[in-house]
């Protein structure tokens, strides 16, 4: 853990999307590009914005976009909180990783994976602690996707009836759903940073690929207004083939491709 | 039971400031205004957003708080089917999703307000255990039990407003997971549960005065079901009548009916239930009970005829 948090972010995040790709060769059900595009956005939250108490996570992060769940693992994986076997037995029948979260793997606040869920959850916890009187902060990564789901934005709405300035949101707004380009698709979809700020959230849209931003947007105060980040990303980012090619949001590279990742994460 | 239900909850409220509730835009019945004005950030509205409603009671259990989520049934159950499923049972919280009006009691509202199939709804849920109080003494005691048990989510299905006094006479109390003896007879067995067991004692009373003297047994907890007592009655009995304001489909006539037929042969069990298919007749709710054959006149007809 000590030699990956002295690393910079840039070569932390080549090493997580290393070590999904190794993962992939041994497993099919891999969501790789999803897992991709918020690999900066997920490993900010981890070394940089969440609060720790000697060796446990003090705030909270809840994975609404289960199926980006990879690289949550690999990271809580080099904080020791989930082990090497935990890893090594991912997706097989003697295992406790499954390519979703599921709430009491250790590390794992919410059993994600139907979308639209996460993000109430995180309501409700942030909400909790604001009851408790408590400082910790609540955060949530959702999928550009997933707002398409109607509970979302009931979950956005009493977000910000209820002041929470303890909760953070990630968008990681790769603009593609499983099947096309929510720009296509779904154009009404845009402008999105418009429809937060209208919900009455403390809205920035940064670039989704740069840790220095990310943390930096992350990090400010917001008062009596929950925050949300828009993260412009692309999904599969790292591997050019993968890039906003829509079949990698469910499959594996083969041997060949896997060569080929290999060739590009080490240059 | 709703007013009953309330004046519990803030009751326990003012000891326990872990108790939090959630509701749908309903007006908050007797004194849950007096908890709300008292603990107004332990009072939350989401508005007519009942997956929210859910989705938030999940993650405020997860932070040590207990929420209770409550709205009329069918919006408490139907709406949010996979938030019940995947946020409250999937991960095992305790929260208590309380839903008002179960059975046919909005009997003016028509068919989108009749929670006519929710016990069929919520046994599909693993993990998900199911009350439904007869009266407002039972509404009472599992309001209790649910405030403090930590096992996981509860379905708490009651009624409405102004149903009678039925057990708090009883000596044995109300338990968790235990069916209870309200009426003592010997010639047969009638099961029921919720807002039309009224109806039962009715026609149990009606019976009698024709020398007719069957037992009734409360069906409270219905998940988990009262496997010991389903045993007692079914060997103590030849004939059983469960009656149920729920459709037959996915109540516990169908399950017991199932159980029955592996048991002895000389076991016959009789089911009065609503029709599988929507109301869109109005009135008041004895009204409705009348032409579905679910009141006490006919309860008690129907008591005659399997003891000819």
């Amino acid at each position: 853990m000590l030699t990956t948090v002295s690393l910079p972010p840039q070569q932390r995040c080549k090493l997580w999307r290393r070590k999904i790709l190794d993962i992939s060769q041994k497993v099919s059900a891999l969501h790789i590009a999803p897992a991709y595009s918020c690999v900066e956005i997920v490993d900010c939250i981890y070394f940089e914005l969440m609060k720790k108490s000697s060796s446990e996570f003090v705030d909270i992060f809840i994975m609404s976009k289960g199926h980006g769940c990879m690289v949550q693992y690999v990271i809580l994986n080099s904080f020791g909180t989930l082990s090497d076997n935990d890893l090594d037995s991912y997706c097989q029948p003697n295992g406790i990783l499954g390519a979703h979260p599921d709430f009491g793997v250790p590390g794992v606040s919410a059993s994600t994976g139907s979308l639209g869920h996460g993000l109430g959850i995180a309501v409700g916890q942030a909400c909790a602690e604001k009851l408790k009187g408590s400082k910790v902060k609540i955060y949530c990564l959702v999928s550009d996707g997933e707002l398409q789901e109607g509970s979302s934005w009931e979950a956005l709405l009493m977000a910000a009836n209820l002041k929470l300035d303890n909760l953070i949101v990630f968008v990681d707004l790769n603009d593609f759903g499983g099947l096309e380009r929510m720009s296509e698709g779904h154009p009404a979809f845009y402008p999105l940073n418009k429809k937060f700020e209208s919900f009455g959230w403390s809205t920035f849209e940064i670039d989704g690929h740069n840790s220095d931003e990310i943390l930096s947007v992350a990090s400010r105060k917001s008062s009596s207004q929950p925050k949300v980040l828009i993260c412009r990303t692309i999904k599969g980012k790292g591997i050019s083939f993968m890039e906003e090619a829509p079949i990698w949001h469910y499959r594996s590279p083969n041997p060949s491709e896997y060569q080929a990742a290999l060739l590009e994460l080490d240059n | 039971m709703r007013n009953r239900f309330a004046e519990v909850f803030f009751e326990l409220a003012q000891s326990d400031d872990r108790l939090c509730l959630l509701v749908a835009d309903i007006s908050p019945a007797g004194s849950i205004e007096k908890f709300r004005k008292n603990y107004p950030a332990r009072f939350i509205n989401t508005g007519v957003a009942e997956q929210i409603m859910i989705g938030m009671s999940a993650g405020i259990a997860q932070r040590g708080l207990r929420p209770f989520a409550y709205t009329i049934a069918t919006f408490a159950l139907y709406r949010t089917y996979e938030f019940i499923r995947n946020d409250l049972a999937y991960q095992n919280l305790p929260v208590t999703v309380v839903g008002i009006g179960g059975g046919i009691t909005y009997s003016t509202l028509g068919a989108t307000h009749h929670a006519q199939e929710d016990i069929a709804v919520a046994s599909t849920i693993p993990g998900l255990r199911i009350i439904a109080p007869s009266d407002p003494a039972e509404t009472e005691a599992a309001t209790r039990w649910c405030a403090v048990q930590q096992d996981g989510p509860v379905y708490l299905r009651l009624g409405k407003a102004g149903e009678p006094d039925l057990t708090s006479h009883l000596k044995t109390p109300w338990t968790f997971g235990k069916w209870r003896q309200v009426v003592a007879g010997s010639d047969l067995a009638i099961i029921t549960y919720g807002t039309i067991a009224s109806q039962c004692v009715k026609a149990v009373h009606m019976v009698q005065e024709h020398g007719l003297f069957p037992s009734l047994y409360f069906a409270t907890t219905i998940e988990p079901m009262d496997f010991q007592t389903i045993d007692e009655i079914f060997s103590r009995y030849r004939n059983v009548l469960i009656v149920e304001e729920h459709v037959g489909f996915g109540g516990i006539g169908m399950r017991l009916k199932a159980l029955g037929t592996q048991l002895s042969s000389g076991l016959h069990i009789y089911l009065i239930s609503l029709p599988n298919s929507f109301s869109h007749s109005y009135g008041k709710h004895e009204e409705l009970l009348f032409l579905n054959n679910l009141d006490a006149n006919s309860i008690a007809q129907r008591i005659k005829k399997i003891s000819s």
